[in-house]
């Protein structure tokens, strides 16, 4: 058998719970270029004897990814990856990347530790999400 | 679906103590159960009781719509893997295999060779010189080449080390993606069941705490923090699962279907871990309030 071109892993200290892990994860390597449109994702199968987890895990992620269009099952074959996530917005990372490293020495200068700039980060970008779904 | 297990009232005494009281329960088919508890709290009790090696004090017990053990065509639907996952120590590996197939009416041969093969075990070893995680996977072997709808495991981990306890839940997993089956299976580790299971009972000192679906428990709990507050002042609709008090501050654990919407409270999801524990604490709760009560 062909080997898989992606393996999964899980964090248990994470605290995202399985499935949504191995979406992350499916979209992580969309993004990278691991996957690319055509490869064939692990069967369920696969999945759950490598990382002995619950089946159910898997049919939950495979079917959200199948519900953002990023991958499709082909019955007695497979789930093949349909899409792919290395579009416009990986232009973006650069200038993007640039202007958080120019924030982040400004909060280093006012004093701000490690830890205070993930609190205020994580804040403000939880308080900017929830504003969005409100 | 139809209940892989059905229990109304269910009670079993041993002497004057009661092991398991009052448990009501519905399990739906097609999940990994895990049955997580202290030691003593009624696992095993329930597991025995769920294979007919137990007779119920009080209440009904069904599994798979029959009578546990009522007869060939229930025990065959049925497995059962002892704790400690038990073998004949003096027996071959093919001989047990050679056992199970004239002991059951459905016995998948081909399967138990290939996982036997698969796990690199020696057909001619015997089962007293296998290691504990190769005795384990032995034991798990006959009980998936059984084939039943419901295999019923107590504690099967318990004594394994770290990278055994891994292997056998991967066989185990691997044969319920395979083969459509139910699992129940006991660990007083939640860690250990945390992956593999979907669905969750939670025994604590005879009596199921909580029973339900993984997504859905992690879904309805909640830990609230804030200032002092009485749990008379909560919302009607948040039940309260444990609870702990400074002068200053109320620490919440609660279920509730709705979303929290009072901003006094820093609100957090739990872990399967931290759900659980909250269900063992409301129970040394209750122990307190009770000695105190006496007093």
């Amino acid at each position: 058998m062909e080997k898989p071109v992606i393996e999964f892993h899980l964090d248990a200290r994470s605290g995202v719970s399985p499935y949504l892990q191995l979406v992350q994860q499916v979209r992580h390597a969309l993004r990278l270029g691991v996957l690319r449109e055509g490869d064939q994702m692990p069967t369920v199968k696969e999945v759950v004897a490598h990382l002995a987890i619950n089946a159910n895990t898997v049919l939950k992620a495979y079917r959200e990814l199948e519900h953002e269009g990023l991958v499709a099952a082909r019955p007695g074959v497979g789930t093949f990856v349909t899409a792919t996530l290395t579009d416009a917005s990986l232009a973006a990372h650069g200038p993007l990347r640039q202007e958080l490293r120019r924030w982040l020495d400004k909060a280093r200068r006012a004093g701000l530790d490690d830890e205070s700039i993930e609190a205020l980060f994580m804040t403000t970008f939880r308080t900017t999400a929830q504003e969005d779904i409100a | 679906m139809n209940a892989v297990l059905q229990a109304q009232g269910l009670g079993r005494k041993y002497g004057r103590r009661w092991a398991l009281r009052e448990c009501t329960i519905d399990l739906p088919a097609g999940h990994v159960v895990g049955l997580v508890g202290p030691n003593g709290a009624g696992k095993t009790t329930l597991l025995k009781l769920a294979s007919g090696q137990l007779e119920p004090t009080a209440g009904t017990i069904t599994v798979l719509g029959g009578r546990p053990a009522g007869g060939p065509p229930q025990l065959a639907r049925v497995g059962f893997v002892a704790q400690d996952t038990p073998v004949y120590a003096g027996l071959s590996v093919a001989d047990h295999l050679r056992l199970g197939e004239r002991l059951n009416l459905r016995w998948d041969a081909a399967m138990a060779r290939d996982r036997i093969a698969t796990l690199g075990l020696d057909p001619a070893q015997r089962a007293g010189r296998l290691s504990g995680g190769q005795r384990a996977q032995l034991a798990l072997t006959l009980g998936l080449a059984k084939r039943p709808e419901l295999l019923l495991l107590d504690e099967p981990v318990a004594s394994l080390d770290p990278l055994a306890r891994r292997e056998f839940l991967q066989g185990l997993m691997e044969a319920t993606a395979e083969h459509e089956f139910s699992v129940v299976l006991s660990s007083h580790l939640v860690s250990d069941l945390e992956r593999v299971c979907d669905f969750l009972i939670v025994l604590v000192d005879s009596r199921v705490r909580i029973a339900g679906e993984v997504d859905r428990l992690l879904a309805t709990h909640y830990r609230l923090t804030g200032a002092r507050r009485d749990p008379d002042r909560l919302p009607a609709d948040q039940h309260v699962v444990c609870a702990r008090h400074t002068a200053r501050q109320s620490t919440y654990v609660v279920r509730t279907d709705g979303p929290i919407h009072d901003p006094a409270w820093t609100v957090t999801r739990l872990g399967l871990e931290d759900l659980v524990l909250a269900y063992m604490d409301q129970d040394t709760v209750d122990r307190r309030a009770a000695l105190e009560v006496r007093r």
